[in-house]
């Protein structure tokens, strides 16, 4: 019964899909770091809620645990007739790719990595250009001439950040040092906050007194314990410097949720693209976060510089090396 | 290597290996006792909720540790209903326990505070906080000793201390008291403690309930005291681990800390080493040093340190004649 009535409202959503474009049914799948990571999934979050919000379209959303549920979560929503189904992680590259197969009239978006099909947009970010930024501010602002980076799990993606990092860190000031830390090789290294903290700590004990971390709720331990030791973070994806303020340096913003603003506007006003974003500090989709909280640490030569560096990259006068692009990074 | 990096990574080491003491503690006590603990995990993370909650409600650590701890008391008592009075497999019953605090805490932190299963950041004056031992800043720069005084013995905080004192009193407790004599007979032979006229089950509730109690710190440790709130699955396979040293160490105290501490000194030397050269070989991938805490326990197990023998009644319900 219940199976023939959601048939029923799948055939229904099919038919009044091209019809009634205005009238949609939005979904959005977290990563496995969950909903509330004050990271990643927040800034996902927080654009599926700026569109309800400026719409009233209602949205429906699902936070997987585990690495298996994505998929599950994938199909579901593609085949009780939701459109478009927004994934948020690497981690959901080969689900969208099967299930967006299987739903060819579905649009999907998938972040943080590429998949290559007619209904899919991939929508990626030039993170390596963010954490220059940050690594910049970093290396001017550390005293020790060193830098930590404390980084989520161990993939190209995280590596990325790293490199970015690390070029920034070293341009600014040379002899920077940059002392580098992934918590964990499994998705549990997204909400590991004991062991980032224990990272950071060890970083701090070899001398380093700014860490950026890009490790989603475990980013958490390492800003607890840069604040507790008197010494100074970054965060990263969305802006963190709230969290710790006077301690917390800058955050490297990553605007996912555009990506999900995008994606659900798009389809309303009847205008999705398929093919790869690539959002950089030209198109806002990566950036440095600068506010009340943190202007007291920021000094005007390090906002000189950060400001120096931004257009640099906008101009192409600085290019700032993709990890991913040869998988490894210039030392 | 430098003096600095030995000290750093020992000073690490003991933040690391405190958890695995209190959990391996607790499950020496209720191993002893002849109850199979796997759910030692779970009460880790129950207790680690439990805690973060209660300081942040009240503001006080030490409220926080005391429902930490009566909550992880309650859990045991459970595993205890389940596998001493109804004589249910005790494997099955931890399993259970882990899977319920798994989900459980999560659910309840995301109804209570709704920010995915956290609980909000907790204030300095909330948590168990470092203890600076006297001079030991001023000590910090006078050579190996004055560093090692300031970076490995002070500078920890108080659950840390408690956790190096339980590991000579729960030897006391299990070898010069007589219920610890009583406790580790119930453990190899449980019908020769009842014909003594001694209740077995109440022998070995009381053994669950000093794991509860320990198991209780080792979460608050976690969730109060090296971070400030509670993160869903936090607890990120300690129990297990504290586990395999309770194995390693024979079920003896004093063995457990040193098994610990081990483990502990790897998971920092791990960390320590990830991204350095290692002279001759070049940089080595992370991945190895990771494996290395597990690689070297199997190895270690494997014959190194002769049988491990468990209690002879572990595992088994104690059913009375009739």
């Amino acid at each position: 019964m219940i199976n023939k009535l959601i048939g029923a409202t799948f055939v229904a959503a099919m038919l009044t899909s091209t019809a009634m474009a205005a009238d949609i049914k939005p979904a959005l799948v977290y990563g496995t770091g969950g909903k509330f990571d004050k990271s990643f999934n927040e800034a996902a979050y927080g654009g599926a809620e700026k569109f309800k919000a400026e719409t009233g379209i209602e949205y429906r959303d699902f936070e997987p645990t585990g690495d298996t549920q994505g998929e599950q979560a994938i199909r579901n929503f593609a085949s009780k007739g939701f459109n478009p189904v927004v994934a948020v992680s690497f981690a959901w590259t080969s689900a969208i790719e099967k299930v967006a197969t299987e739903f060819p009239d579905t649009k999907f978006v998938i972040v943080d990595a590429v998949v290559d099909k007619p209904n899919v947009r991939s929508v990626v970010y030039k993170e390596e250009e963010g954490s220059y930024l940050v690594g910049t501010v970093a290396g001017l602002f550390s005293k020790t001439g060193k830098v930590g980076f404390v980084g989520g799990m161990d993939i190209p993606l995280i590596r990325k950040f790293e490199c970015g990092y690390d070029q920034g860190a070293r341009a600014a000031k040379a002899g920077n040092e940059v002392l580098q830390n992934f918590i964990g090789t499994t998705g549990a290294a997204w909400s590991d906050p004991v062991r980032g903290g224990e990272l950071a700590k060890g970083q701090i004990d070899q001398g380093a007194d700014v860490i950026y971390a890009a490790a989603g709720a475990s980013g958490i331990g390492v800003l607890q314990t840069a604040a507790d030791q008197g010494k100074f973070s970054i965060g990263v994806d969305s802006n963190q410097n709230y969290l710790h303020p006077g301690s917390v340096l800058t955050s490297m913003v990553k605007r996912v949720d555009l990506a999900v603003y995008g994606a659900f506007s798009d389809t309303k006003a009847d205008k999705f693209t398929a093919g790869v974003q690539a959002l950089g500090i030209k198109e806002d989709g990566v950036a440095w976060a600068y506010d009340d909280n943190n202007k007291p640490l920021i000094t005007p030569e390090i906002l000189a510089a950060v400001e120096k560096a931004k257009a640099d990259i906008v101009s192409g006068a600085v290019k700032v090396h993709d990890y991913m692009s040869d998988n490894s990074c210039p030392k | 290597m430098e003096n600095l990096d030995i000290i750093s990574i020992l000073g690490s080491t003991i933040r690391l290996s405190i958890p695995l003491i209190f959990t391996a503690l607790a499950g020496l006590f209720t191993e002893r006792a002849g109850v199979f603990d796997i759910g030692l995990e779970g009460k880790m993370l129950f207790s680690a909720f439990a805690a973060a909650v209660a300081a942040f409600m009240t503001g006080s650590p030490w409220i926080g540790l005391l429902a930490g701890i009566a909550v992880s008391v309650l859990i045991s008592l459970i595993h205890g209903f389940a596998s001493i009075t109804n004589r249910g497999n005790q494997i099955v019953s931890g399993v259970a326990i882990n899977f319920l605090a798994s989900g459980l805490t999560a659910v309840l932190g995301q109804a209570w505070f709704s920010q995915g299963g956290r609980t909000p950041p907790l204030s300095p004056s909330a948590r168990f906080t470092e203890i600076v031992f006297p001079y030991a800043n001023q000590l910090r720069d006078t050579g190996f000793i004055g560093r090692f005084y300031a970076n490995v013995i002070s500078g920890h905080n108080i659950l840390t201390y408690i956790a190096f004192l339980a590991v000579p009193a729960s030897w006391w407790i299990l070898y010069r008291t007589r219920f610890g004599l009583r406790l580790r007979a119930v453990g190899e032979n449980p019908g020769a403690v009842d014909t003594a006229g001694i209740s077995v089950t109440w022998l070995r509730y009381r053994a669950t309930i000093c794991a509860g109690i320990l198991c209780g710190c080792s979460g608050t440790y976690l969730a109060i005291a090296q971070s400030a709130g509670f993160v869903k699955d936090m607890s990120a396979g300690k129990g297990f681990i504290a586990l395999a040293a309770l194995i390693f160490a024979k079920w003896r105290p004093v063995p457990v800390m040193l098994a610990c501490l081990l483990f502990g000194f790897l998971d920092a030397f791990a960390n320590f080493m990830q991204g350095k050269n290692v002279p001759g070989i070049g940089e080595v991938p992370v991945q190895i040093f990771q494996a290395l805490p597990y690689v070297l326990t199997c190895v270690l197990l494997a014959g190194f340190i002769g049988v491990a023998r468990p209690p002879k009644a572990g595992g088994v319900p104690y059913v009375k004649e009739r």
